[in-house]
């Protein structure tokens, strides 16, 4: 029997205050899908944070998704010319097992969709490169009615890499400079979306107006 | 008593630990190898190292289920039951493990038991690409395992024996006393076999390591997918000292464990370097006919 919001007592409506509504999922797919909401996970102190900041950057592993006409960059990457294996970076088809998302210049309103679908089901501490002007500033498209002009309105970004758009060079430098920026420790940009998810929330359902899946994509 | 079973569970530590690094070390250089025939410079020998710490260090993990979390328990299960049950080094104490009579049964049933039950746990991560995975690596695991069993099956009946150790000793005193010699019908169809369970190129589909479907770890991450990167180098290792112990008259010490391993591997290398990647139905028909025909072969010489 299909209980109605009468039947709720107190208790069971501060709980599900304390959820996520999963508004956008039709009713039968509602209990399919985690409601809880993420919580934040604070780093180990110390030199043991290091030794693992130290092993984080040097195993980054890029999520296979080519986003935008940027990620077209990312193929000389792999090949003799460049070779980003010798820096431990590596290519991941699943966004399970990836650190790192490139984001390969301008997002749509559709790419932004899966953009943040793929980002929230990558494991933390995970990093972002924007790649290219597209998510700087929107670049050539910063009009246009179908493309976010800032990606870090929707997603946090450790590093952007600016030209439109970037050769192969400019996308590794872009990579060193995350790795100098792991081993630094300014690793907590997860902590920050999850604590911010409001925020970033607001601003991804005013572009995504037809939001069809869960509030948090675990 | 109590000391002695102290004592084995200390050589068997010690025996583990090695075999983890000797692995991951010929993973890495694998890697580095490859990258040298295709131009690169490559990653670095201890990049698999780096990884596992990395996959650990995540501070972030999602569970699909029970069955989820034992998926990769069980497939540790299938390597450590691998290798444990082959003697390591012969005559030796430390690297003895637990080999007794009748366990190449025991370790046949191994290779497959680590698969299905990561068939089981990946099941339940409902990813679609985690059972198209499964089912690309069962149908080739089943291919091969046809002619490997018939090698050993030839083996067996040729030694009298089903005790690895046993078929190890019975090849010592000279190079023309291996199975390699005496046996080569049942050593071409194991090494086959061997190949495909590398699942290096050609037979690289099931993990497809650049497409969308990376095979049955889809939905693995954090720890448990730094245990799945553990277990391959444990089995990686495994396999060899199998093949080692079976076919080129098992090592007399550490040293002749490590060249005869490593000359082993290479056969992954070159094959792997030199031959694109099989789909899996060409997999299969190609292990059930050359290689089965010729295990039957050695299986049939042995009754006449
Ligand atoms: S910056 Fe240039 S290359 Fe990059 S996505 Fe935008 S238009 Fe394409």
């Amino acid at each position: 029997m299909d209980k109605t919001t009468d039947d709720l007592t107190t208790r069971e409506d501060l709980d599900r205050q304390l959820k996520m509504p999963n508004a956008g999922l039709s009713k039968e797919d509602q209990p399919l899908f985690c409601d809880a909401a993420p919580q934040t996970v604070a780093p180990y102190r110390g030199i043991w944070e290091n030794f693992l900041n130290w092993a984080r950057a040097n195993s980054l592993w890029i999520l296979g998704f080519g986003t935008g006409c940027g990620a077209i960059e990312l193929r000389p990457l792999m090949t003799a010319r460049f070779d980003m294996y010798r820096f431990g970076v590596q290519a991941r088809p699943t966004p399970r097992q990836s650190c790192v998302f490139v984001i390969g210049g301008y997002a749509s309103t559709k790419t932004i969709k899966r953009v943040v679908r793929s980002y929230e089901q990558m494991q933390g501490p995970k990093f972002v490169l924007g790649l290219g002007s597209c998510t700087i500033n929107g670049g050539m498209y910063w009009d246009s009615y179908n493309t976010i002009n800032r990606l870090d309105h929707y997603i946090p970004v450790d590093q952007y890499i600016a030209g439109c758009m970037p050769r192969p060079e400019a996308l590794l430098a872009g990579i060193k400079e995350l790795k100098k920026q792991i081993l630094a420790g300014d690793t907590e940009n997860t902590n920050k979306y999850i604590e911010n998810l409001d925020w970033y929330k607001a601003n991804q359902k005013k572009i995504i107006t037809e939001w069809d899946m869960p509030d948090y994509n675990w | 008593m109590i000391e002695k079973i102290l004592l084995k569970g200390f050589y068997t530590l010690i025996s583990l630990f090695v075999i983890t690094n000797y692995g991951l070390l010929l993973m890495g250089s694998m890697a580095r190898i490859t990258a040298r025939v295709q131009g690169r410079i490559g990653q670095p020998v201890w990049q698999p190292y780096i990884d596992i710490v990395k996959n650990n260090a995540k501070r972030w993990s999602i569970s699909h289920g029970v069955m989820f979390y034992l998926g990769p328990v069980f497939r540790l299960a299938g390597g450590l039951g691998t290798y444990l049950f082959i003697p390591g080094i012969l005559g030796s104490v430390v690297f003895a493990n637990f080999s007794f009579s009748g366990d190449v049964i025991l370790v046949l049933y191994f290779i497959f038991f680590g698969q299905l039950g990561m068939a089981l746990g990946a099941g339940q991560s409902g990813h679609p690409y985690s059972p198209v995975g499964v089912s690309r690596g069962l149908a080739q695991m089943t291919a091969f395992e046809v002619p490997f069993t018939l090698a050993v099956i030839a083996l067996a009946s040729q030694y009298g024996t089903l005790s690895i150790t046993e078929i190890a000793m019975a090849q010592q005193g000279g190079i023309l006393n291996w199975s390699a010699f005496t046996n080569p019908l049942a050593t071409i169809a194991g090494l086959f076999a061997f190949v495909g369970m590398s699942m290096h190129n050609p037979f690289s589909v099931v993990i497809a390591p650049q497409e969308i479907p990376i095979g049955p770890p889809t939905e693995y991450q954090s720890s448990m997918l730094g245990m799945l990167q553990t277990n391959r180098a444990i089995f990686n290792g495994a396999k060899l000292v199998l093949f080692v112990n079976l076919f080129y008259g098992g090592a007399n010490n550490i040293f002749e464990l490590v060249i005869k391993t490593f000359i082993l591997y290479f056969i992954n290398v070159f094959v792997g370097v030199s031959f694109p990647r099989f789909r899996i139905e060409q997999a299969i028909r190609f292990f059930l006919f050359v290689p089965t025909i010729i295990g039957l072969a050695a299986v049939l010489i042995q009754y006449i």
